[in-house]
C-alpha cells in the first residue's frame, strides 16, 4: 500500500519536473529543436522524438530520483530498483556523465542539511558504483535545503524534497 | 559584480572627554539582567546647533540616539513634545525642574558644530535629573557624513553609563538577502547598521550564497558560495569587495566562523557521505582535521577563550551538541533535552551557548550553559534558526518563517533579549536570513 503511493508520488514529481524549470543547469532540453535523433523511446503515444542518453531521456524512460525518509540516507527497495535502471542506462550510454544532486525537506536545519544532502548523494553514487559504473563518471553536490521540488508545506512535500536526482553532466564535455 | 565599499570604517572617530561636573554617582542605574525592568524615561533632546546644516545634524542624530535607546528595551525616550526647557535654552545649564516634572530620570543634550577645516564636532553630556548631575560627557570630530556612526557610538556610551555594560549599536549585521521563487531563489550577501540603515547589497545574486559571519578583528566575512556549482567556504572583504576561495579541499566546505582571534576559521568539509570539523590557520593556509566520526560533525564556534569548540553531531544517532577542546580531544555531549540540538553559537561573555533546538515539528532558539544546563527556550515558530550574539551577549538575533494555513511566510529577522523579553523585527528590504552580528566597530 505504502509503495504503491510512493510511486504516484513519485509520477508527480516527474510531472512537477516536466511542467516547471529543469532540475539544474545540466539539463538542456531544448525542446522545439529538429528532431534529428531516431532512437526511438518506446512511447508510441508521444508526438515528440527523445534522444537516448539525455537528461529528458533519463528522466522520462528511466527516472531521475530517488526518495529518502526523514533524516535518512538509507536507499529503500524504490530507491535501489530506480538506480539499478539508471546504472543499466549508463552502462548503455557509456559517454553519459552525471552529477548527484542531493537534497532535503526544510525541517533541518541549513548547515546540517547540507551535509546530509551530500550524505543522500553519496549512497546513491555508492550504489551506482557498486552496480559497476565507473566512479570517474559519477559527480556529487549538495543543495541541503535550498531548492525544493515541491512547494508545499506538508509531509507530501517534504517527502518529494527528501531527494537526489541524477543530472546528466554536460559541463565537462 | 560587487558594489562599491563606502569606507565607512576608515573615518576616524576623535574622542574627547568633557570636563565633568564633579565625580558622578551611580544611582541611575539599570541592571539588564532583570527579567523585565521597567524602561528607563529618558529625555534625548535635538543636539543644538548655530546653523541649518548644524542642526539637522543635531535632530537625525537625536533621533538615532532616541531610536538605539528605545530598541534596547531599556530606556523609553519622551515625547519631544512634553519638553519644557528647549533646545537653545539647554546650551547652558539644564534647568533640572523642567525635566523632573515630566518625569525624566535621564536627559541627554548635544551640540553640534562644523569646525573650520570641514569637520563636525558633536559633543554630549548625560544627565541624571534627580541628582542634578553629568553622568557622562564627551566630544567626537569626524566627517559630517559620518554623523550617523556617531550617534551610535554616543548611543552606546550612553548604554554603557547606565547599565554598567558594553552597547551594541554601533555595529552592523550581514544577512542573507533573499528574493525569487522558492525552487530557483536568489540569494545575496547584503550588510546594514545594526538599526536597518545603510543597507547594501555585497553581491549581485548570480551565485548561491549562505551563512555568513564576520571577523572579530577585521572587515572580512566568512561564507558558503556555491561559485562554479561548487559549494566552498570563501572570505570577502568588505572594503575591497574581494572573494577569495579558502584552501583546496578536496569536497564541500561550508559551516564557517572565525576564530575569537581572527588567526582561524573553522568548518566542515563534507566528503563521501561524512562531514567533519577542520580549523583553518589564515596565515600559514593549514589545515587541520578535528573530528573524524564517520558521522556529521557541523556548526562549530569556538568559545571566546579559544580553548573549546561547540558543534552539532549525529554520531550518536540524531543531531546533538557537543563540546571538545580546540585540538579535537575530550569530545562530549551536552544536550540531553527531548528533541534535535543545532547550530550551537558561543556567546561573546563565554557563559552560555545559543542554538536550535527541533521538537515535535517545532523549531526553536535556546540558550544553555557550556556544561548543558540551565536551558531555556525564547523562540519558537515553524521555522527560527541561525541565532547570532550581540557583541555584548545580551541579545541573540535570529530569522523566522510563521505558517499560516498551508503558506509560510517570508524569512525575517528579529532580535530578542537573553531575558526572553523585548523580541523585535530588524526590517530589511526583502526576504532575510542568516543574520551575523558585527563585533563593536573598531
Amino acid at each position: 500500500m505504502r509503495f504503491k503511493f510512493l510511486s504516484v508520488l513519485a509520477a508527480v514529481a516527474l510531472l512537477a519536473a516536466c511542467e516547471t524549470a529543469p532540475e539544474s543547469s545540466g539539463s538542456t532540453q531544448s525542446s522545439g529543436a529538429a528532431s534529428t535523433s531516431s532512437s526511438s523511446s518506446g512511447s508510441s503515444t508521444s508526438a515528440v522524438q527523445i534522444q537516448g542518453g539525455t537528461q529528458e531521456d533519463l528522466v522520462v524512460n528511466v527516472g531521475d530520483r530517488v526518495f529518502f525518509a526523514f533524516d535518512s540516507s538509507e536507499l529503500s527497495a524504490e530507491a535501489r530498483a530506480s538506480l539499478e535502471k539508471q546504472a543499466a542506462w549508463m552502462k548503455k550510454f557509456g559517454g553519459v556523465r552525471v552529477v548527484l544532486e542531493g537534497h532535503c525537506d526544510e525541517r533541518g536545519t541549513r548547515e546540517y542539511n547540507l551535509a546530509l544532502g551530500e550524505r543522500r548523494a553519496n549512497a546513491a553514487k555508492d550504489y551506482l558504483v557498486a552496480l559497476g559504473i565507473n566512479p570517474a563518471r559519477v559527480k556529487t553536490i549538495s543543495y541541503g535545503k535550498e531548492r525544493p521540488a515541491a512547494l508545499g508545506h506538508n509531509e507530501t512535500a517534504w517527502a518529494q524534497n527528501r531527494r537526489s536526482v541524477t543530472v546528466v553532466d554536460n559541463t565537462g564535455s | 559584480m560587487f558594489v562599491p565599499s563606502m569606507m565607512r570604517n576608515a573615518i576616524p572617530v576623535l574622542l574627547a572627554v568633557l570636563m565633568m561636573a564633579g565625580a558622578a554617582r551611580a544611582e541611575l542605574r539599570v541592571d539588564i539582567t532583570q527579567g523585565k525592568a521597567e524602561p528607563l524615561p529618558i529625555a534625548v533632546t535635538d543636539f543644538f546647533g548655530n546653523g541649518g546644516e548644524e542642526q539637522r545634524i543635531g535632530r537625525d542624530m537625536a533621533g538615532v540616539i532616541a531610536a538605539d535607546l528605545q530598541r534596547s528595551g531599556l530606556f523609553k525616550p519622551i515625547d519631544k513634545r512634553a519638553f519644557i526647557q528647549n533646545d537653545g535654552a539647554l546650551n547652558t545649564l539644564p534647568r533640572f525642574g523642567d525635566w523632573r516634572i515630566i518625569n525624566a530620570q535621564a536627559l541627554v543634550q548635544g551640540r553640534t558644530e562644523l569646525v573650520a577645516d570641514g569637520r563636525l564636532r558633536v559633543e554630549f553630556r548625560l544627565w541624571d535629573v534627580f541628582a542634578e548631575q553629568q553622568m557622562v560627557g564627551l566630544a567626537y570630530f569626524t566627517v559630517p557624513d559620518n554623523w550617523r556612526r556617531v550617534a551610535h557610538i554616543i548611543a552606546d556610551a550612553i548604554y554603557k553609563r547606565i547599565t554598567g555594560e558594553d552597547g551594541y549599536f554601533d555595529t552592523r549585521i550581514v544577512y542573507i538577502a533573499e528574493s525569487g521563487p522558492e525552487r530557483r531563489r536568489v540569494k545575496r550577501l547584503a550588510i546594514m547598521d545594526q538599526d536597518g540603515a545603510n543597507h547594501r547589497f555585497l553581491t549581485d545574486g548570480s551565485e548561491l550564497v549562505l551563512t555568513p559571519r564576520f571577523s572579530p578583528t577585521l572587515q572580512e566575512i566568512t561564507y558558503l558560495s556555491y561559485r562554479n556549482n561548487t559549494p566552498r567556504v570563501y572570505i570577502f572583504n568588505i572594503d575591497t569587495g574581494r572573494q577569495e576561495l579558502l584552501g583546496d579541499f578536496p569536497g564541500m566546505t561550508f559551516a564557517p566562523r572565525f576564530s575569537p582571534d581572527g588567526q582561524k576559521v573553522i568548518m566542515s568539509m563534507a566528503q563521501n557521505g561524512s562531514t567533519n570539523v577542520y580549523e583553518m590557520d589564515l596565515r600559514t593556509r593549514q589545515s587541520r582535521q578535528l573530528t573524524r566520526s564517520g558521522a556529521i560533525d557541523t556548526s562549530p564556534s569556538y568559545a571566546p577563550d579559544a580553548s573549546q569548540i561547540v558543534f552539532n553531531s549525529d554520531r550518536g544517532g540524531t543531531q546533538q551538541l557537543y563540546v571538545m577542546d580546540s585540538d579535537g580531544s575530550d569530545v562530549h555531549r551536552i544536550s540531553f533535552g527531548k528533541g534535535r540540538y543545532a547550530t550551537p553559537v558561543w556567546s561573546p561573555r563565554g557563559d552560555l551557548i545559543a542554538f536550535t533546538k527541533i521538537s515535535r515539528g517545532a523549531f526553536y532558539i535556546g540558550v544553555m550553559r557550556p556544561d548543558g544546563s540551565g536551558e531555556r527556550l525564547l523562540a519558537e515558530d515553524y521555522l527560527v534558526e541561525a541565532p547570532t550574539w550581540s557583541p555584548n551577549g545580551r541579545v541573540l538575533m535570529f530569522f523566522r518563517q510563521s505558517k499560516n494555513g498551508e503558506n509560510v511566510s517570508e524569512p525575517r529577522l528579529y532580535s530578542i533579549d537573553l531575558t526572553g523579553y523585548n523580541e523585535r523585527e530588524i526590517v530589511t528590504p526583502v526576504g532575510a536570513s542568516d543574520p551575523a552580528w558585527s563585533p563593536l566597530i573598531p
